[in-house]
């Protein structure tokens, strides 16, 4: 395990460094590699560890990205507090979508439909308030400053959002370790036999819904003052809420280095796929590209790439299991 | 301890249970015997709080429990172990183990509770660290046993405690569950394994069509003619 960490830390080191050798649209995919890592990581504690599918993610993403930046235009709030503020509203909804789910029983694909129908009600309620844009969005206004959460170039950005993956999967790496994590896991693995074991397994299943949402919706803000414009569809459709379980999909659903390899793994590839086949006219092939991988993926890697990964660097590492 | 009354168990529309009626003595091991699909888990799940009757109380120690929910039920001391070895297979013995202790009290005397836990299956100490998912059948139903003794509980309902084991585990597992009695622990155990389980209760119930068929001290069950022609096989 102590050169599992060690490699970790030279990996960073060399994502601190890589900056000196990048170009700006090479930063740029490395900005979304990690803000996809993140994503995927903050969807990973619900639906990886604690077994609840969510599919109406962008629900959270769209919160976040929405309150922060009309905090911003409206009252001249940083959106550093303004995506304090979108995280406690997106925790809030979050719990209140987890108290109908988790309080009425609803599991599987009911509880699936509950996610996907409140991200999309979410949608529909914001293309249609003027205060936010309605359906054309907001566009922000560029304002650089540190204070503003808007950088002139790529470089501030990488640091961010490489924060934001460090410190994210930090987070989730500790939970997991703790008694919570693994109640978690004890109800992603049969919540049946929890519940008989007296465990609340509803008091646990909030407190995850919460972290996630609210873990997700800082993104959201990030989002907003990286493209400096929202509209509903981005930020709360359903295309979003499916791009964002890909990648702890592809790299290893439950585990804290998953959505990280998967994005490593998916990200590239959709930039470069989608640059490639656009300039031959074929825009949207990407998304094909993207469907064959993840369906692969799921016939022949069920547990995701990190675990060919962990038995390739098995000798190297010591790993035990 | 326990006694249920008159209790009615639907599944939506479709009745379970049929005014079932039972009680467990302090120190006692009582049985509830019966063929696949006549009710048996229902019963257990019930008492657990993870199914309520429509009809019918449920009384622990004096105490209404019929409304409350598993955890507070395993609170008061009352430990289910699930049918079919319902360990976590991704966790190991120990995080397994420590899963059984939910509540201030078994957590604070979750060291010792555990120490007992190996008296009676030394194998645990022994793969302390493996993963779950990765003992054997005949390991995993014990490790459900343990946890289920982590909670301290004063009544243990075991469901089917020797389903899908060798002849041979299924004599441990039995001798060991006599043992837990003897330490003055109260077993409800529901088995298809008919003679065993008349072999160490004091009282055992036959649960048909989600009624109870007849009940009465072990060795007269064990003899009575419709025991022995639909259960025993002789």
């Amino acid at each position: 395990m102590k050169r599992l960490y060690l490699l970790l830390g030279l990996l960073l080191l060399v994502l601190l460094l890589l900056p000196l050798v990048l170009d700006k649209y090479a930063l740029g995919i490395f900005v979304m590699i990690f803000f996809y890592a993140y994503l995927g990581q903050s969807w990973n504690v619900l639906t990886g560890f604690t077994g609840h599918i969510s599919l109406g993610h962008a629900l959270y993403v769209g919160i976040g990205a929405y309150v922060s930046t009309f905090l911003a235009q409206k009252f001249g709030l940083s959106p550093w507090l303004g995506m304090l503020a979108g995280g406690v509203l997106a925790t809030l909804v979050a719990l209140s979508l987890g108290f109908l789910g988790f309080r009425f029983g609803l599991r599987g694909v009911y509880f699936v439909i509950l996610t996907i129908s409140c991200a999309e009600i979410a949608r529909l309620v914001v293309s249609h308030i003027d205060a936010v844009g309605s359906f054309s969005g907001i566009f922000l206004d560029f304002k650089p400053g540190l204070a503003n959460f808007q950088f002139r170039g790529n470089l501030p950005y990488y640091y961010i959002s490489l924060g934001f993956m460090v410190l994210g999967s930090l987070a989730v790496h500790l939970l997991a370790r703790s008694r919570t994590g693994r109640l978690m896991v004890a109800i992603r693995e049969d919540e049946q036999a929890a519940l008989a074991l007296g465990v609340n397994t509803f008091k646990y299943s909030m407190t995850t819904i919460g972290i996630s949402a609210f873990m997700t919706s800082l993104a959201g803000t990030f989002y907003a003052n990286y493209v400096y414009y929202l509209s509903p569809n981005s930020m709360f459709g359903m295309g979003l809420s499916i791009d964002l379980i890909l990648r702890p999909i592809i790299g290893g659903l439950g585990t804290v280095l998953g959505p990280i390899i998967g994005s490593f793994v998916l990200t590239p590839l959709s930039e470069v796929s989608r640059a490639y086949f656009a300039k031959g006219g074929l825009e949207g092939m990407h998304l094909v590209l993207y469907g064959v991988l993840a369906i692969l993926v799921v016939l022949f890697m069920r547990q995701g790439i990190l675990v060919y990964i962990k038995r390739a660097l098995k000798p190297l590492l010591k790993l035990e299991d | 301890m326990l006694e249920v009354k008159g209790m009615d168990v639907y599944y939506g529309d479709l009745q379970a249970l049929r005014g079932v009626s039972l009680t467990v003595g302090e120190g006692e091991v009582v049985s509830v015997i019966g063929s696949n699909g006549m009710g048996k888990s229902t019963t257990l799940k019930a008492i657990s709080g993870l199914l309520h009757p429509r009809r019918g109380s449920i009384h622990y120690l004096g105490r209404d429990i019929t409304r409350l929910s598993p955890s507070a039920i395993v609170e008061l001391g009352i430990s289910h172990v699930p049918e079919g070895r319902q360990v976590f297979p991704s966790l190991t013995v120990l995080e397994n183990l420590q899963m059984g202790a939910q509540f201030p009290e078994p957590i604070r005397r979750g060291a010792q509770t555990m120490e007992q836990v190996f008296d009676y299956f030394p194998r645990l100490k022994e793969r302390l660290e493996q993963k779950a998912g990765t003992l054997s059948g005949g390991e995993q139903q014990m490790l459900a046993i343990g946890r289920g003794l982590m909670s301290l509980p004063k009544l243990m309902m075991l469901d089917e405690p020797s389903l899908g084991l060798s002849p041979l585990l299924v004599e441990t597992i039995f001798e060991i569950i006599h043992k837990i009695s003897q330490q003055g622990t109260s077993l409800q155990i529901i088995e298809q394994n008919v003679h065993h389980a008349l072999c160490i209760s004091h009282r055992g119930y036959v649960l048909e069509d989600g009624a109870v068929a007849l009940l009465g001290p072990s060795q007269e069950l064990l003899s009575d003619p419709h025991v022995c022609k639909a259960y025993l096989g002789l």
